[in-house]
């Protein structure tokens, strides 16, 4: 009993200390609509800085507490200066097209931080008064937990105050309910913008310092906390700060008596617990339905034609070439020519989700690596020969994708997003866990190809075919009567259904079909690399998806493509090139965003089009 | 047979009854116009009819058959075509592709994967166009059209699968006078042509008085009067219900 | 083709020998930027006392990030792009492997460094794969020994749910109840790695009430650990066995926080007043102004191994490398090491004894070397473990 009131209470001081992160993030989102991956980031810094001036300060509460605050406002500095330098400038951007402006902030500030602070892991100083530990029930309990389960409801509180008793507050609630009509209001939407930045970033700054004297301060801060942050502001209702109070709550408690049932649980028990919540409540505990976009937000989504007869020779010269100049580059020139293959199938299924869809996906990941897992699987316990392999990878991933894309395609924007994030990580983590059948993390080895496309100018000519017939096929369904019926749901869900379109079944099709074309790709990407492993439906690999479709361009049909291609070309130089290629890679994002806020492929589509306006 | 049936239509909202017990019928052909003063339940009325609300009680029959709680696309599927009060159209299509999908749908041709919809017959559509005179606008998109335009692309969308009965919420609002006439004159001509009984709410009395058949007044979600034009101007009820507005003579 | 040339250097133009290292620098720099260090200063000292035979090597490193998908393609740019004679490196487990299958696959030799999976040179061993470091099954072995000695009886473990900690685990218990039948396995705890939530997996450990624990947390989670268990009494009257805490990369960030009286494996730097150890260490303190990590060791005696096979080896290519590396000896900082030709794990040791806290910082004291070559089962059960061709 008394052991069970302790993990209760353990369980309440993640909760606090994940609130707090959370709480910030929900409010930039609310009032921005940015999907801030950097929010992790600003919370790495928030404990670094105040690593550096507790470490630094007079010791004694003034030193230590100054150092916290201090660092929590000068994160929020920071944050301030990343909205003004850089999302302020694309907010005007498609959906989701600042998440890759953010995501440049996170690689470059990984490095500054391992050039800054270095390598080792940081221990911070405890926090004095609250060293050690107090009696509860006859068990000792640390007096730094009781401070942070306080630490949380205080920080509701104060926000709640601030959003209900200021005029600020009232405009941040405003906005976060419709942002058009706080436009129409006539308030500087600038500076509302940039201080919410400000206090979202403080909270971040102060949720990481604020881990001071419990955790280690080290290099992978940001990006363990950044996906449970996301988890908690979804599944308590985007833009909801009680309901990620509620969320937090429920996870911090879920996860400390869930390890004593299965301990193994932490692995992927956010991403259950965000998966049921989503199914059940499509809009989050506390979150309310987003007001429909009206007309004029944004401009409207272009139209899709055939392609201009110079775009036409400039992809027949590149075919030609991708065919013709192999045969006198190396192996090691093949193999990432084969990898960039594979990976613009990979985007472009994306793009069939994301641009006609309208769907975003997190996860998309999961259906390259299930046909991956599909093609090493059936070779390992099958002993099946390669193209069998590579026939039932797509059948694999398409399988899932239907399984997944059921409940995913009835949400809508950031939630559905989320669910195929859930999704994913439970496929990862089921290939992660089964080490019987899959082989843990350890992966399976030995998925080369058959001795007839075992020479690697063979295979990539296999892949090169594969991979380009399937995105063709791809874009063909995009000018066939499906892919105007997936923009048409997209346009106006009204107007579709009005006209006899089931909007679930065009999705869910869709969604399927995009599954089993990234299933294709990952099927190569098995034989091709001759292992298959966990990581390809991590995280990663899926934000390498988003990057490449946002990169080239949601709004056009080589977008994907382009973006594959420059992406992959881009890491490949740089990781040679460079010790400190996320930094430099960060920056050229950052500058690719700014220069180019349609994406590569939709900035020389404008430019074309402004040519020809021109004439 | 009537082409629409509606017996004792009702819905509330939390409490507040927006439809009370609305019974009307509207006969092939037929231009019956559904009006009210504002909150008087002529939108829900509306949503109920073509099944984007579920009334909480109440008949509708479409030729006889009960379509009652049908998903809007079925309501279609049988023969009931549809514009909106705020133009919803497809913004990344252009107009004469919004037409074809109306129409694709209706042959039941959406799930088609390979061949382009840009090299299937788009002669139909046309012809729809063509009639509506928005043939020249054909090939632009619809995300750059002027408002009194999406509302004769939504017209030609709702011909597309032959409808038995058209709803039109507000067909001319938002546009210049002249083009209302016109665009109520083009639907009664087609209306009677095809023997298609058009349903439509409307604020301006001048566009209601002139082409409407029959009319419907709702106020606080119950008919007070039904009848012909003339009568209905003359019904002491609505003189009442519109007291003030001065809507019954006059356009906004 | 009978024509082999007698030694390397000699008979070969005189360019230098290009090693190829992957490694997860950017993943993580705190184990690998003193192995990075060192690994240079070895490669210096190799070419100052005159290379191979008068041809210097020189390394080519890349970072695959922690992407074993990222660590094969680049394994094949430094094969076919850089014409590497080997390859070596690898710090996450699934890394080396992929790595080793490679190799297999390319018939190219990867000596690996660091990885600990057992599954790299026995249930997945191969021809061109090596290791140096010593195995997991090796360290779990070393501190059974010791957990065998004391009278604790209910036991409870803590690992990172992934495979080194899964196999750790598996195999401390295994080994731990044949040389002690009347111990019991009372809790065990799996957080996920990087992301323990230290107070919830402490209070669990603690309502279990063991008598001992064996620790295979390391790095951050380690530390939240330690911090949460020191607070709430979890290490009071009890003993705790733990793997890698003795290592300078995980001990020292540890501070004055670092745990007292624990059994641990580790790297007491600067105790180690050996004939080898000595001038090592004085090497890298001056190279690098910084003291050697265990790292440090591993990327040391990579280089001094590879030399040593290329001294041994006739001839550059793959085929005489992989003969030459099958029973290499050479001189390690830690001591004579062996490449063992039956599974071509070398038998490289580690540092087994206590933490103290010494100047307001952790150390290790009462410690002895455990010879690598003591802790491998015995042949015939090695050729069980491992495909024999």
């Amino acid at each position: 009993m008394e052991n069970l009131v302790l993990q209760a209470l353990s369980g309440l001081a993640s909760a606090s200390s994940l609130f707090l992160v959370a709480s910030g993030l929900t409010v930039i989102f609310g009032v921005s609509r940015v999907v801030n991956f950097a929010h992790g980031s600003l919370y790495m810094l928030g404990a670094y800085l105040a690593w550096t001036l507790v470490t630094s300060l007079p010791r004694g509460h003034l030193g230590f507490w100054g150092g916290v605050l201090g660092a929590a406002v000068l994160v929020g500095l920071i944050g301030l200066v990343v909205e003004v330098l850089l999302l302020r400038r694309i907010y005007r951007a498609p959906e989701l097209f600042q998440l890759l402006a953010t995501f440049g902030v996170v690689l470059i500030v990984q490095d500054l931080a391992l050039l800054t602070w270095g390598a080792q892991d940081l221990l911070g100083p405890r926090a004095p008064g609250l060293r050690g530990s107090t009696e509860i029930l006859g068990l000792r309990f640390p007096l730094y937990e009781l401070f942070l389960i306080g630490v949380g409801p205080v920080v509701l509180g104060l926000l709640w105050l601030l959003f209900h008793r200021t005029r600020w507050g009232t405009l941040v609630r405003a906005a976060t309910q419709d942002r058009e009509m706080v436009g129409a209001l006539g308030v500087n939407q600038r500076m509302l913008f940039t201080s919410v930045f400000f206090l979202g970033s403080l909270l971040a700054g102060l949720g990481g310092a604020l881990q001071l004297p419990r955790e280690s301060v080290n290099l992978h801060m940001d990006l363990s906390i950044i996906t449970e942050a996301f988890v908690v502001v979804v599944v308590g209702g985007l833009g909801s700060l009680s309901g990620a109070a509620l969320a937090a709550l429920l996870i911090g408690e879920l996860h400390a008596f869930g390890i004593l049932i299965v301990p193994k649980i932490t692995l992927v028990l956010v991403f259950l617990v965000m998966a049921i919540v989503l199914v059940v409540r499509p809009h989050g505990l506390l979150g309310k339905p987003e007001a429909a976009a009206r007309g004029g937000q944004g401009s409207a989504e272009p139209l899709v034609g055939p392609a201009p007869a110079a775009l036409r020779w400039a992809a027949l010269a590149a075919a030609l070439l991708a065919v013709a100049v192999p045969p006198f580059l190396g192996d090691y020139g093949i193999s990432v020519l084969t990898e960039m293959a594979i990976f613009v199938l990979f985007a472009a299924s994306l793009h069939l989700i994301m641009g006609p869809g309208g769907m975003a996906s997190f996860g998309h990941a999961a259906y390259f690596g299930l046909g991956a897992y599909g093609a090493a699987l059936a070779a390992q316990w099958l002993g099946a020969p390669m193209l069998a392999g590579l026939a039932i990878a797509p059948v694999m991933a398409g399988i899932f994708g239907l399984v997944f894309g059921f409940f995913c395609v009835r949400l809508s924007g950031v939630y559905s997003a989320m669910l195929t994030l859930a999704f994913a990580q439970i496929a990862w983590s089921v290939a992660f866990q089964w080490v019987e059948v899959t082989g843990g993390d350890n992966g399976i080895l030995g998925v080369w190809p058959d001795a007839w496309a075992a020479p690697k100018l063979v295979y990539y000519y296999l892949a090169l075919g594969l991979c380009l017939g399937a995105t063709l096929l791809l874009r063909r369904v995009i000018h066939a009567p499906f892919g105007y019926a997936l923009r048409a749901q997209r346009d106006s869900s009204l107007r579709a259904e009005a006209i006899g379109i089931d909007a679930f079944r065009i999705r869910w099709l869709g969604f399927g079909l995009a599954a089993a074309a990234a299933g294709v790709a990952g099927g190569l990407f098995a034989y091709g690399k001759g292992s298959v492993f966990p990581t390809y439906m991590g995280i990663p690999r899926s934000v390498d998806a988003l990057l490449m479709v946002l990169l080239g361009g949601v709004q056009t049909l080589s977008g994907p493509i382009v973006g594959a291609l420059a992406f992959t070309g881009l890491q490949e130089q740089l990781v040679r090139l460079t010790d400190l290629w996320r930094l430099v890679l960060g920056c050229v994002i950052v500058a690719l965003v700014l220069f180019f806020p349609q994406g590569l492929a939709g900035a020389a589509r404008a430019r074309w089009e402004a040519s020809r306006g021109d004439a | 047979m009537a082409t629409l049936e509606v017996e004792g239509l009702a819905k509330s909202f939390g409490g507040v009854r927006a439809v009370q017990g609305v019974s009307f019928t509207v006969q092939p052909g037929e231009m019956l116009a559904l009006i009210g003063p504002n909150g008087a339940g002529k939108s829900t009325c509306f949503n109920m009819l073509n099944g984007q609300l579920r009334p909480d009680a109440g008949v509708v029959k479409l030729l006889g058959r009960p379509i009652t709680g049908l998903a809007p696309r079925a309501v279609w599927r049988l023969g009931v075509g549809r514009t909106f009060q705020i133009t919803a159209t497809f913004g990344s299509m252009t107009v004469l592709e919004n037409v074809q999908m109306a129409l694709l749908s209706h042959q039941r041709r959406l799930g088609g994967l390979w061949r382009p919809v840009a090299r299937m017959d788009a002669a139909p559509a046309r012809a729809l166009l063509e009639r509506l005179g928005m043939a020249e606008q054909a090939a632009r998109p619809c995300g750059i059209l002027a408002y009194g335009d999406l509302k004769r692309v939504e017209l030609a969308i709702a011909l597309a699968n032959a409808p038995k009965l058209l709803l039109m919420d507000e067909p001319t609002a938002g546009m210049a006078p002249q083009e209302r006439v016109a665009l109520m004159a083009l639907t009664a001509a087609i209306a009677r042509e095809s023997g298609i009984a058009v349903l439509f709410t409307e604020h301006d009395m001048d566009v209601v008085f002139a082409h409407a058949d029959r009319i419907l007044v709702l106020d606080r979600g119950a008919l007070i009067a039904e009848g012909a034009p003339a009568a209905v101007r003359a019904d002491p009820r609505v003189r009442e219900v519109y007291l003030g507005s001065g809507a019954v003579t006059g356009a906004h | 083709m009978a024509l082999a040339a007698p030694r390397i250097g000699n008979a070969q133009a005189a360019g230098p020998i290009r090693i190829g290292e992957i490694n997860s620098y950017t993943a993580q720099p705190a184990f690998l930027q003193p192995y990075r260090n060192a690994w240079t200063l070895a490669q210096e000292q190799v070419n100052a006392a005159g290379g191979i035979n008068g041809r210097p090597i020189e390394t080519v490193f890349r970072d695959d990030a922690g992407r074993p998908e990222d660590a094969v393609r680049l394994a094949g740019e430094l094969v076919n792009a850089e014409k590497v004679s080997l390859l070596a490196g690898g710090f996450l487990s699934n890394v080396g492997l992929a790595l080793g299958d490679f190799a297999n696959q390319n018939k190219k030799l990867f000596v690996a460094s660091e990885p600990l999976t057992d599954a790299l040179v026995w249930a997945r061993g191969n021809r061109y794969t090596f290791r140096l470091r010593a195995s997991t099954y090796m360290q779990s072995a070393m501190l059974v020994e010791e957990a065998a000695k004391l009278p604790a009886k209910r036991w409870a473990t803590v690992a990172p749910n992934y495979e080194y900690g899964q196999s750790a685990v598996r195999w401390f218990k295994e080994l731990l109840t044949k040389a002690r039948p009347d111990v019991s396995f009372v809790a065990e705890q799996f957080p996920a790695l990087g992301r323990i939530d230290a107070g919830a997996t402490v209070q669990a450990l603690a309502a279990a009430n063991p008598e001992a624990i064996f620790n295979v947390t390391f790095g951050a989670d380690l530390t939240n650990f330690v911090r949460q268990g020191s607070t709430r009494g979890l290490f009071e009257r009890r003993r705790v066995v733990s793997l890698l805490t003795g290592e300078p990369e995980y001990l020292d960030p540890l501070g004055d926080e670092a745990p007292e009286d624990w059994i641990v494996t580790g790297y007491p730097w600067d105790q180690i007043d050996t004939p080898a150890h000595t001038p090592f260490r004085d090497a890298y303190r001056k190279r690098w102004n910084d003291y050697p990590r265990l790292g440090s060791v591993v990327g040391y005696d990579t280089v001094m191994a590879i030399a040593a096979l290329l001294k041994k080896a006739p001839a550059l290519e793959t085929e005489p490398l992989v003969d030459a590396m099958a029973g290499l000896q050479f001189q390690s900082v830690l001591g004579p090491v062996e490449f063992r030709a039956i599974d071509h794990q070398s038998t490289m040791g580690a540092f087994v004894g206590r933490t103290v806290l010494k100047n307001g910082k952790g150390a290790m004291a009462d410690w002895r070397y455990a010879d690598g070559k003591d802790y491998l089962p015995a042949d015939e059960v090695v050729r069980t473990l491992r495909p024999q061709a």
